[in-house]
């Protein structure tokens, strides 16, 4: 698996970034050729973890988050979503559908869209380090012109 | 982002645009506002406007069905588009009923 394209954004965990991470991650990816159906799969996940990212890493204050997305040779995309906020204490619960510890009017379904909309997706946390989402999704319509 | 409506006791929020955690609290305010003060018997929400929603929008409908049933009314959702329908249908919102 070689990769072919890659792109890297950093911004802060404004709410009014989240518009601005999914666009920018499906304008990258335009370059396969996805299906409309392919790139709002792609935009809801991205949506949903830097909406993570910026309710529950970073609860009371402004951090950064980074977003590195991969392209390979096999038409995979692999979207890293990092954080370097609060953590996630217990993983399992977290990715379980409903579960949620905002006051707010979330419906906690943040990683059961991710797990759904994406082919796979692993979380790696650890207590005030931080939080790295990794999803991938390989598209099959493509014909990928690697200039 | 939402326009309102009301006649027939039904109040009717029309969404524009795309619903996610930065734009549903201003659109939820709106509808609250206009719930609260009207008590209408139905809250129709109509999505057909609506571009792009990620989870934020089930957080937005399943609040406004709390809401409206608070005050004896009852809410439909109107006019989904089909980009919309596979995280309608993962978050099981239509077991409520509310789907038209």
């Amino acid at each position: 698996m070689n990769i072919v394209n890659e792109m890297n954004l950093n911004f802060k965990s404004r709410s009014s970034n989240e518009s601005f991470a999914r666009a920018t991650v499906s304008a990258f990816v335009l370059c396969l050729d996805p299906t409309i159906a392919e790139l709002s799969d792609i935009k809801t996940a991205v949506s949903e973890a830097v909406t993570n990212c910026i309710v529950h890493a970073y609860p009371d204050t402004i951090g950064t988050i980074y977003i590195n997305v991969k392209i390979t040779d096999s038409n995979k995309i692999i979207i890293k979503i990092r954080d370097t906020g609060i953590g996630i204490k217990n993983i399992k619960q977290a990715m379980e559908p409903l579960f949620t510890t905002s006051s707010d009017e979330r419906a906690g379904l943040g990683f059961a869209v991710m797990q759904s909309f994406m082919d796979n997706i692993k979380v790696r946390s650890k207590e005030n380090k931080g939080t790295t989402v990794t999803m991938e999704k390989t598209l099959y319509r493509t014909s990928y012109d690697k200039r | 982002m939402v326009e309102t409506k009301f006649s027939d006791n039904v109040l009717t929020a029309k969404l524009y645009g795309e619903i996610d955690h930065h734009k549903a609290p201003a659109i939820r305010q709106k509808i609250d506002g206009q719930t609260e003060n009207l008590r209408p018997k139905e809250l129709h929400l109509d999505f057909s406007g609506v571009s792009f929603m990620d989870s934020s929008g089930i957080g937005l409908i399943m609040g406004r069905y709390r809401q409206v049933s608070l005050i004896g009314g009852k809410l439909k959702v109107i006019n989904v588009p089909k980009n919309l329908q596979k995280i309608i249908s993962l978050s099981g919102i239509d077991s409520l009923g509310v789907l038209k």
